[in-house]
């Protein structure tokens, strides 16, 4: 590839775009449908965020005080997929969309048309998920993960809703996905080769191919529980000479290389901000590199560290104890390289680094507890309690969550063309930092006691342990407003930023001026 | 402007190969159901038996160990059945045919069809578990208020490895009344 030369726009001046509602839903251009993911994102967030606040607010204490258990069901489940397919994956996506071709040097996506799309049927699935709440019977009840029989012989009415609300989510993210690589393979600026390319794109690159491989494999699960659940098919039920065991494994062959998919654009993220608040270059890259690809690739090969306790042979217990252990080692090199990138550099410490700051410890106790868990023998006491509850908050809210909250601090001033309010943002830093450690930590504790996952009610003994959680969850909810507050009065104002606000910030995205024209890099810039 | 075409060309290049991956993919997720179960058929992963008669083609008992065969059963949701084994177990030497009788009895007012499915325990065992005969095979159905007597014919494989000295057959009982068979129903009329 030589060249890229943008032929679509040259009618249109430089900063001209359409106004009112339709440009936003004709539009086919990167940064209004990266803001738009944002956004939908953002809103997700605080939907789902209500969802676990009702949670916590039942947990207060044991006994059954504010909702019926099975609406305590939907909201455990509803949580879940919302927080999973609504927030953190389109928040993602909204990034891919902002900053991906202004990393690479390209005018726009590769497929501006199908982009619009992807995020257009977003919202509608999620109309489709959220209106089965308000059916007769209710809505998904069964956990995210909707183990057949619970997701088929003892579901509720509404489950074809939740089926094809997965359908849609799926489309889209595949359609995401494919946009991604075809981007990255194409539209790279000349002198941009594949080992050039900023962290981000790199983490992105491989999370698209494991979106192409497993989203599709999700669409046929669901797509099995739909005809086992209302055309009398018996892939999962044991009556007919179908196996509820192998729900698991189709699920988890998805599952788990989508728990990365919600991990690796984060490591992209961390790897762009801590050299630049450390004004030193990234330590080693390439390793960076080569370890995302193996995560990515032991990420199939791990699934049925899930299900320890359905009775596998010893063997099979043994080969994917080993090889969920193997994934540390590309994870420590990782958490090396950032360390060792910060050693001996000129630190400051403003809202994006102290959130990435917060990720690396607080993602490695996530990754800690996720090695305890890994071992099979004490599995079978750790298996659905919180202790497995607080480990995979830990790597999602205080990984995934607060790696996007860096990414949107970092590149606001781009986005916006202001400066954000750093006294509030080191506010909302300090008070969530603070109030999800009060809120998740005690939940280990909770968990090793043999408290259960996904119960409305508990035994005495847990209550203090959830008093505890319940009111760190309501104080983090309540921080989030701070962020909310924060991004809105960025939008409106401000100090004014400069193309490049951080000083030690590297990459193509800078070289733009603040806020980002609607159009950039229409001819491609030279990357030496 | 010919770049730019070139670049076209190959987008759709690579978002066919893209697209014939995600069809790829969820075939593969269809095709695990059938790989699963020749995975389950060749390990004994599951503990499946299996659900078809197997025929005594040996003559060779190895009287020199014992294992014991232990029988239990448990009804799936929604049906009232009795139903349990004659014996709840077993000493048997490897390759010693053995029949144990399973009864059941129908204590509703309506006719019925049920389904058993057997699992054995530890998995590894079930390669070994032999059935010449087993009610399992087929669909029973049991008139209003009777009761049967249901015959499982059986011998383990000589060649079943020494550390198994104690294997569990359970069988969980489903009702198939709405799902039964052309064949099984006929069994039901003339019985009456």
């Amino acid at each position: 590839m030589s060249t890229v030369v943008d032929d679509t726009h040259h009618d249109e001046h430089h900063d001209h775009k359409p106004y009112g509602i339709t440009r936003w839903l004709f539009t086919t251009n990167h940064k209004d449908i990266g803001s738009l993911y944002l956004w939908f994102s953002f809103i997700m967030f605080f939907i789902g965020g209500a969802m676990a606040m009702v949670i916590r607010a039942e947990l207060f204490q044991p006994g059954l005080q504010l909702v019926e258990p099975n609406f305590f069901n939907q909201m455990t489940t509803v949580h879940g997929l919302i927080m999973v397919f609504g927030a953190v994956m389109p928040a993602f996506t909204g990034l891919a969309n902002w900053m991906i071709p202004m990393m690479i040097g390209a005018p726009d996506m590769a497929l501006p048309r199908m982009n619009n799309w992807s995020f257009w049927i977003l919202p509608f699935g999620f109309a489709v998920m959220l209106s089965s709440l308000f059916m007769e019977g209710g809505g998904p009840n069964f956990g995210w993960t909707f183990y057949a029989p619970l997701s088929t012989t003892y579901s509720n009415d509404s489950t074809a809703f939740f089926v094809f609300a997965i359908h849609i989510l799926g489309i889209s993210s595949i359609m995401g996905a494919i946009n991604v690589i075809v981007t990255i393979t194409n539209m790279r600026a000349p002198g941009m080769s594949y080992m050039k390319m900023p962290l981000f794109v790199w983490t992105w690159l491989i999370t698209a191919f494991l979106l192409i491989a497993v989203m599709p494999v999700l669409a046929g699960a669901v797509t099995m529980v739909l005809t086992d659940k209302y055309f009398g098919t018996s892939f999962f039920d044991a009556a007919g000479g179908g196996d509820p065991v192998m729900f698991q494994h189709i699920f988890w062959f998805f599952g788990h290389p989508e728990v990365y998919i919600m991990i690796l654009p984060s490591f992209g993220i961390i790897s762009a901000i801590i050299p630049a608040f450390t004004r030193k270059r990234l330590f080693g890259y390439a390793s960076m590199v080569y370890a995302t690809a193996s995560i990515a690739i032991l990420s199939f090969l791990v699934w049925a560290h899930h299900m320890f306790t359905t009775g596998m042979p010893v063997f099979a217990e043994l080969f994917f104890m080993y090889c969920t252990m193997l994934i540390a080692v590309p994870t420590g090199v990782k958490i090396f390289n950032w360390v060792a990138t910060m050693w001996r550099g000129a630190m400051t410490f403003e809202a994006p680094m102290l959130f990435a700051l917060a990720f690396v410890i607080l993602f490695t106790i996530g990754g800690f507890s996720g090695l305890m868990l890994a071992i099979t023998p004490v599995d079978f006491q750790y298996h659905d309690t919180y202790f497995v509850v607080a480990h995979f908050h830990y790597v999602l809210v205080t990984g995934a969550v607060f790696s996007i909250m860096a990414a949107a601090y970092y590149w606001l001033p781009k986005w916006t063309g202001y400066m954000y309010d750093e006294t509030l943002a080191k506010l909302h830093f300090w008070t969530s930092l603070i109030s999800v450690n009060v809120l998740f930590f005690p939940m280990h504790f909770a968990g090793l006691a043999g408290m259960p996952r996904r119960i409305p009610d508990y035994a005495v003994q847990f209550a203090d342990v959830n008093q505890i959680a319940s009111i760190g969850g309501f104080a983090f909810g309540l921080s989030q407003l701070i962020f909310l507050w924060l991004v809105i009065k960025c939008t409106r104002g401000g100090e004014k930023a400069a193309a490049k606000p951080w000083e030690g910030a590297e990459g193509l995205e800078w070289t733009v001026p603040s806020p980002a024209p609607y159009h950039t890099f229409e001819k491609p810039p030279k990357v030496e | 402007m010919s770049d730019s075409n070139a670049n076209r060309a190959d987008n759709g290049k690579i978002v066919k190969r893209l697209l014939l991956t995600v069809a790829g993919m969820f075939a593969f997720g269809f095709a695990l159901v059938p790989l699963y179960d020749v995975f389950c058929e060749v390990t004994g992963f599951n503990g499946r038996t299996n659900n078809e008669a197997v025929a005594v083609t040996h003559t060779e008992v190895d009287k020199s160990r014992t294992v014991t065969v232990q029988f239990i059963t448990r009804n799936a949701q929604g049906i009232p059945w009795k139903f349990e084994p004659s014996i709840k177990q077993v000493k048997v030497h490897p390759g010693e045919v053995r029949v144990v009788n399973f009864l059941a009895d129908n204590p509703t007012r309506s006719d019925m069809v049920a389904q058993a499915i057997p699992s054995v325990a530890p998995a590894e065992a079930s390669l070994y578990l032999n059935k010449v005969e087993c009610f399992c095979f087929n669909q029973q159905p049991l008139a209003a208020g009777d009761n049967t007597e249901m015959p499982m014919q059986f011998y383990l494989d000589p060649e079943i490895p020494d550390h198994i000295t104690t294997l569990t057959l359970s069988y969980t009982l489903y009702d198939m009344t709405a799902n039964a068979t052309a064949e099984t129903l006929a069994q039901l009329q003339t019985s009456e």
